[in-house]
Order: structure tokens, then C-alpha cells, then sequence
């Protein structure tokens, strides 16, 4: 009833402010002006979002761009304090790149135990828990769907209830984790391990690892359900009716109709994996192998903000990457019958 | 295709924001003439410190306000984490409006602050008497021979022992690794400091080489830990990792872990801060109440050398009320305030007499001990560079100490990375 009213109401205001005699105007020059107003106001309604946009998104961006151009600031030997300094070039890149880190004797490959010998491992680290995460989430979360997707009873207490790590804070998941693997922890405890958690390289990741696959296959699982719930039934009872066994029904239907939705669960989960922090952060520092990208950005900035920025800005080219051939070679199928309705219009 | 489109490009654009904006904020640059201005200046200041856990600060400046009330001063808590505090200040101080003026520093962040010209020198007009104060203290607010902080409560590592089973402490390490089948006979761990990678590592690999006589870097911020007796230092640690002296749990453990184990009677040495002692009295969940005693940290022949810990005052060199920041400065640091510091906060004083201070010492029995630890304490590395120092002690450290890498060969690395640290 709303939709009537709204179109009907603002023409009409707009004529009477102008004045009478347009009532008896033409319909299709009166359609002409209302298209034309109405993409007016439709600038006027979004340049205050435009405006936001560019001052929070684009200036710090850039800004972070010329920064990563620029040397880090350094030490004036005689006085002792900190001088600015000045234009780099790409040298905060090849610091990254290639670790090359500044020695006695001009420049060499960065020594262990500065940031700059993590970069690569760094990115490995965080790819390795990209992918293992998003794997272990995305077959979980399949899984939980596919369950909840049926009627039973009870269900709805099912969905609400199983929202209920995704509702936690990841901080809170990750300190709650830390305890829980902790050398005196529960799961030493329950299974009579000594396995030091926190304190040797396979186990920090797999906790790790543990920590984020149950906090986020519930919203994997949720954004699967919905996509199942798109399927309309008549296509299984169909299908039931000539004899397609259950493998083939989940093969043949559900899974190329649940396919855009879990692409775009599976997108938004990489890029969330790619910048992954609080989990590491918390539960190791960053400690034995777990330092991802993001740790070593904040690591850097408490040293410098020029390489940070440097850093930052190569971690997004990565991601940018990432997603795009994502979307380009795995996605683009996916999203195109996801939004067929919207292709037919453009063309 | 239209929306499609759209999906990517916004959620890289959130990533990146995320990602980025953080770095936004930093611009380099020295302190000009702003330490020469406003040394006459008075008025309501700010004074910015971490949280106030155990309620000391308030009770005190409600006393300066009541007693200058045109120069009031308005009390500013940041959270408790000491790397948020630590950025907390890094922006104020870029902002260079003043509007922080009287701050709290943690005694490693005092050489950072003063070589970017943000803490206003305390010399000439601004000079502290800080006769009486404790050597160690002082010199952990004085970058390149200029005061920049004033010391306001100190804190040194202390040895808590079993006196059920060893009734007398180990005065070396080679005496406390003697008395480890003790410990071992009744089925507990024998020793633990802070040995998980972070903060609380450097500070012991720190009294580790200090005490077998080696430096991590010398008086100019240059690194000198590839020597034979920072070698000594660090092998110790690591072949009493190796032999089992050392838990291998240890290498997870941060202050409160150890305390937990100690207090649960599973462990018969721990290196850790005097905050302990109170708690390994008071803790319902404590089994050793009675049975335990504190010591100073083993050394080599003597008593050994701690890391400092502890928070100095200064002021920002754009402060407008210079004048009066400099006497709350001191009314912050007056013997009277230390005192009320140690009995209602347990923070160590500055002040060398108020160790010896009969009615103090009745309160808090540690204090003769922890004197003799902050005498024979050698501050953390002094360097404007302190963070990257701190990464190289601690992830070359660790490796030492968990066997991944040879002492000979962390040593070498350690060296090199904090070379490249200061050489900026």
C-alpha cells in the first residue's frame, strides 16, 4: 500500500509548489519532468553518502599511498632525536619484497627477528589459514545447512541457537580459546595431553585454526540456508518423480542452485581469512608461526609508519587480487544466474 | 552483472579501509622551540595515565585540587593495555595541541618519547632534585644524558621459593640448578620465569646476559650481544630448558601462569614482579600461604641483576602550564605520595629511604628484598628504537631457549637485527 502512495504523494506536492496550471499539462512531458526530478533529488540524496565515502575511504587511502612513498623517520646522531626522512622511492617496497633491511655496510637481507625477514612467511601464514579455515567452514557450514533446511521441530530454536559463536566477539573467542588451550586448559585436561598449545608451531596454528572454524561456519551455514531456501520444492518432487536418487538430486539440483549464494559466502569469508588479526593476536602474539600479515601491519606500525603503510598497501593489492580472480574465474558464473533478473533488464 | 560487479569492489574497499586506516595518522618531526615556551605557564593542566586498578590516583589529585584550585588538574584513565596506551599517547603528542600535559610513561617508552622532541627536558629551569631517588630509576628517564622523565614507582623481579623444601635460597644459578632433584623428588617443576614471546621474555633473557655480565646494548644504543658472557647468560636458560629444570610448559607461560602454577604449589622457584607477593598470601585458591619465601634473583656470584620495570612522569613539551606541571611533578613523586603509592597500590617507591621505613616494611615484607633487586637492576635496553629491539630479543630468544636454533646462532642474529633496528 505504501509503494501507491509514495509515487502518487511527491509528484503532486512538487506541481502544487510550482503552481496550478501545470495540472493540465501532457502525461508523458509530466513523466519526462518526473524522471527528471526525481534524478536530481537522487544526486541531491547521495552526494552526503559520496561526500562521507570519499572523506573516510578514499583520503586515508590515498594518504597511506604518498606515506608508503616516503622514508621512515630516523635518528639525528648528534642531537639524538628524530629527523623526518624525506622522499623513498620504492625502497619501502623493496624492503618488503625483498627483505632487504639496512646494515652496517649499506643493505642486505634482513636479519631473523626483524619484521621485515617475516614478510613472505607472513603471507604464507595467512594463505595457509585462508585456505584451511574457509575449507573447514565452507564443508561444516554446508553440512549444518543442509540439516537445518529441513522441517522439524524445534528448528527454529536450532538456527538461533547455532548463531551463537558468530554472536560472540571474536575477541572474547579468541581470549576464551587461549584459556581453553592453555597448557593447564580443558583440553589438555580432557584428553591427558601436555601439548603445548600456544608454545610450538602445528599445534598454535591448528588452535587457531579450531578458534575460527567455530566462530564463523555458523555464518556459513546461514548464508548456504538461505540460498537452499531459494530452491523452490516442486523442482525435488519432480525430480523424485523421475527417479533421481538422493546423490543426484544433491548433485544435479542443489548444489548448481546453491552455487551463487555459497560463492558469495565463500568470498566474503577469504577476504574476512586474508585480513584475519584478533584470533593470532590473542591466543599467541603472533608467536610460532602465526604471525599473518595483519599482525606484522601492526607490529610495523608501532616502528614506522612509512613501511607500515607501504606494507598495508601491498597487503591490499594481495586481497585485491584474491578477489578478483576470484570473481573473474570462480565467481562470475555463480553471480551471473544470481542475478539474471537484473542482466535481462541491461540488455 | 550490475550487481555483481558491485559485491567485489565494496568489500575490498571495506578490507581496506580496515587495513589502512590505521596508518593514516603519522607524520615524523622533531620537537622545535616548543621546550623553550610556556616554562612560566600556569593553569588547569591534564594529567594522562593507564587504568587506575587499584585506586590510587584519584584520592591524590583530589588532594592537589583542593589545595590549588586555580591550577586544578583533570585525571585522564586509558585502558589497562599497555600497547593502546602507548598509541594513546604517540597521537596526542603528534596532534602537538598540549591537551595532554602531565603523562605517565612506561620506563621503555621514555627514550622513544624524548628522541621525537614530545617530552619537555627537565633540566636548567625544569630541573627535579631527585636526591634520594634510586640511581637505576633516574637512569631510565634520562635519555642521551638529559632528564626527560621523572621516576614515579619502580618495579624489580624477585625470587619466590619453597622455604618448605629448600630452607635457604639459591644465592647463584648454579646453586638453584643444584637443588632441582628436590624438586624433582617430590614431583614439581623446579624453575619458571616468563618465558612465552612477548614483552616479559625480553625482560628475562635481559637479566639472563645482565647477570652473567654481558650487555644487549651499550651506552649509546648499540648492540653488544654477541659476546662470550651473553652467551653464558642466554645458555643457561636454555640448557635448563633442555635438562628439565625448566618446564617445557614454560615456554607458554606469561606473569600469571607462573604465579597459578606457584601458587599451586607445582612449581619450587619463580622468577616474577612483587605484585605476587600478596596474592600468594591472600588467594583462596593458594597452597602455599605459609611455605613460601622470597629471595633477590640468583646471579652469578651474588645477587643478580633484574630488569627494571616501573613508570616515569613527564611533561609534554607542548604543555601551556609548564610551571605547574613541573610541582605536580613533584608532588607526584614527594616521599608522602610514594608511601601512599606502596601501602594502598603495592607499587615499588622510588625513594631509597622508604625501603628502610620500619612502618613500611611491616606492611610489605618484601620490600628489603626488592631493594637489593632494584640496586642490582639494569634497566632495559634505552633506545628510541625500543619496539624492534624488543621483536629481535624476544623471537631470537625464544628459538634459543625451545632448541630450534643454537645460542651461537641466536646471538648472531640477535645482533644483526637490532643492528638494523638503530641504523635508521
Amino acid at each position: 500500500m505504501s509503494t501507491q502512495v509514495e509515487p502518487g504523494a511527491l509528484p503532486g506536492r512538487k506541481a502544487s509548489r510550482k503552481g496550478g496550471d501545470n495540472k493540465g499539462v501532457n502525461k508523458e512531458v509530466g513523466a519526462d519532468r518526473k524522471e527528471k526530478t526525481q534524478g536530481r533529488a537522487a544526486t541531491l540524496l547521495i552526494a552526503p553518502t559520496l561526500i562521507v565515502l570519499a572523506i573516510v575511504i578514499l583520503y586515508p587511502v590515498i594518504n597511506a599511498v604518498i606515506m608508503s612513498f616516503q622514508h621512515d623517520q630516523g635518528l639525528d646522531a648528534a642531537t639524538g632525536l628524530f629527523v623526518t626522512g624525506g622522499f623513498a622511492g620504492v625502497s619501502n617496497y623493496v624492503h618488503w619484497l625483498f627483505q632487504q633491511c639496512p646494515t652496517s655496510g649499506g643493505t642486505g637481507s634482513c636479519p631473523p627477528g626483524t619484521l621485515g625477514a617475516q614478510f613472505w612467511s607472513a603471507t604464507g601464514v595467512t594463505f595457509f589459514f585462508t585456505v584451511v579455515t574457509v575449507f573447514f567452514e565452507t564443508l561444516f557450514g554446508f553440512w549444518m545447512a543442509l540439516i537445518m533446511a529441513r522441517t522439524f521441530k524445534g528448528r527454529s530454536v536450532l538456527r538461533a541457537a547455532v548463531l551463537v559463536p558468530w554472536a560472540i566477539p571474536t575477541a572474547v573467542t579468541a581470549k576464551l580459546w587461549f584459556f581453553i588451550f592453555a597448557f593447564d586448559g580443558i583440553v589438555n585436561t580432557l584428553f591427558h595431553s601436555s601439548i603445548l598449545w600456544t608454545g610450538s608451531e602445528g599445534p598454535a596454528r591448528a588452535a587457531i585454526i579450531i578458534a575460527d572454524v567455530w566462530k564463523t561456519t555458523p555464518f556459513m551455514a546461514l548464508l548456504i540456508l538461505a540460498g537452499l531456501q531459494m530452491i523452490p520444492a516442486e523442482v525435488y518432487e519432480a525430480a523424485k518423480v523421475d527417479g533421481a536418487s538422493a546423490w543426484q538430486r544433491f548433485r544435479l539440483i542443489t548444489l548448481p542452485l546453491v552455487k551463487p549464494a555459497l560463492m558469495v559466502a565463500i568470498l566474503f569469508r577469504v577476504l574476512d581469512a586474508l585480513r584475519m588479526y584478533d584470533l593470532p593476536a590473542i591466543m599467541t602474539g603472533g608467536a610460532n608461526g602465526t604471525t599473518t600479515l595483519s599482525i606484522l601491519v601492526v607490529d610495523q606500525i608501532r616502528v614506522g609508519f612509512n613501511s607500515a603503510a607501504a606494507l598495508s598497501t601491498i597487503t591490499f593489492v594481495i586481497i585485491f587480487i584474491v578477489a578478483f580472480i576470484f570473481v573473474r574465474f570462480l565467481g562470475a558464473n555463480a553471480v551471473e544466474s544470481a542475478s539474471g533478473g537484473a542482466k535481462g533488464k541491461q540488455k | 552483472m550490475r550487481h555483481s560487479k558491485k559485491i567485489a569492489p565494496l568489500a575490498i574497499v571495506s578490507v581496506l579501509a580496515m587495513t589502512l586506516a590505521a596508518c593514516s595518522g603519522g607524520t615524523g618531526g622533531s620537537g622545535g622551540g616548543a621546550a623553550q615556551q610556556n616554562l612560566d605557564g600556569r593553569g588547569p593542566i591534564t594529567y594522562v595515565q593507564g587504568k587506575d586498578n587499584s585506586n590510587v590516583v584519584r584520592p591524590l589529585i583530589d588532594k592537589w585540587n583542593a589545595a590549588h584550585p586555580n591550577e586544578k588538574v583533570t585525571f585522564k584513565e586509558q585502558s589497562d593495555n599497555a600497547d593502546q596506551q602507548h598509541d594513546d599517547l604517540v597521537q596526542h603528542f603528534q596532534a602537538k595541541t598540549g591537551d595532554y600535559d602531565v603523562v605517565d610513561v612506561d620506563v621503555i617508552w621514555t627514550a622513544e618519547f624524548a628522541a621525537q622532541g614530545w617530552l619537555q627536558p627537565l633540566n636548567d629551569k625544569m630541573a627535579i632534585d631527585t636526591t634520594g631517588f634510586l640511581p637505576a630509576t633516574v637512569a631510565t628517564g634520562t635519555y642521551k644524558n638529559v632528564m626527560y622523565a621523572l621516576p614515579q614507582t619502580s618495579d624489580g623481579g624477585i625470587l619466590y621459593y619453597r622455604k618448605d623444601l629448600v630452607p635457604t635460597p639459591p644465592k647463584t644459578w648454579d646453586e638453584m640448578m643444584a637443588m632441582c632433584p628436590v624438586a624433582k623428588a617430590k614431583g614439581i617443576d623446579c624453575y619458571a620465569g616468563q618465558f612465552a614471546q612477548y614483552e616479559g621474555l625480553t625482560v628475562n633473557v635481559a637479566e639472563a646476559i645482565n647477570t652473567a655480565g654481558g650487555t644487549v646494548v651499550d651506552k649509546d644504543g648499540k648492540p653488544t650481544v654477541n659476546t662470550p658472557e651473553a652467551k653464558a647468560g642466554l645458555t643457561n636458560l636454555a640448557q635448563a630448558y633442555k635438562d628439565g629444570n625448566i618446564p617445557k610448559q614454560a615456554v607458554t607461560y606469561q606473569e600469571e601462569q607462573g604465579r597459578q602454577a606457584f601458587e599451586a604449589g607445582k612449581l619450587m622457584f619463580l622468577r616474577n614482579w612483587p605484585y605476587v607477593y600478596n596474592l600468594a598470601k591472600t588467594d583462596g585458591s593458594s597452597t602455599v600461604k605459609n611455605t613460601f619465601g622470597i629471595a633477590p634473583l640468583p646471579g652469578k656470584d651474588g645477587p643478580g641483576a633484574s630488569s627494571l620495570g616501573g613508570h616515569n612522569l613527564a611533561i609534554n613539551a607542548d604543555s601551556k602550564y609548564k610551571a605547574t606541571a613541573k610541582d605536580f611533578l613533584t608532588f607526584m613523586t614527594s616521599a608522602e605520595t610514594e608511601k601512599f603509592y606502596a601501602t594502598q597500590g603495592s607499587l615499588a617507591p622510588v625513594r631509597e629511604g622508604l625501603y628502610t621505613d620500619a612502618d613500611l616494611v611491616k606492611q610489605l615484607p618484601y620490600l628489603p628484598v626488592l631493594l637489593t633487586s632494584i640496586k642490582n637492576a639494569v634497566p632495559r635496553p634505552v633506545t628510541p628504537f625500543y619496539p624492534a629491539v624488543t621483536q629481535a630479543i624476544q623471537q631470537n630468544s625464544f628459538q634459543a631457549i625451545n632448541g630450534t636454533k643454537s645460542v651461537d646462532q641466536a646471538l648472531t642474529d640477535m645482533q644483526a637485527a637490532i643492528t638494523t633496528a638503530v641504523s635508521k
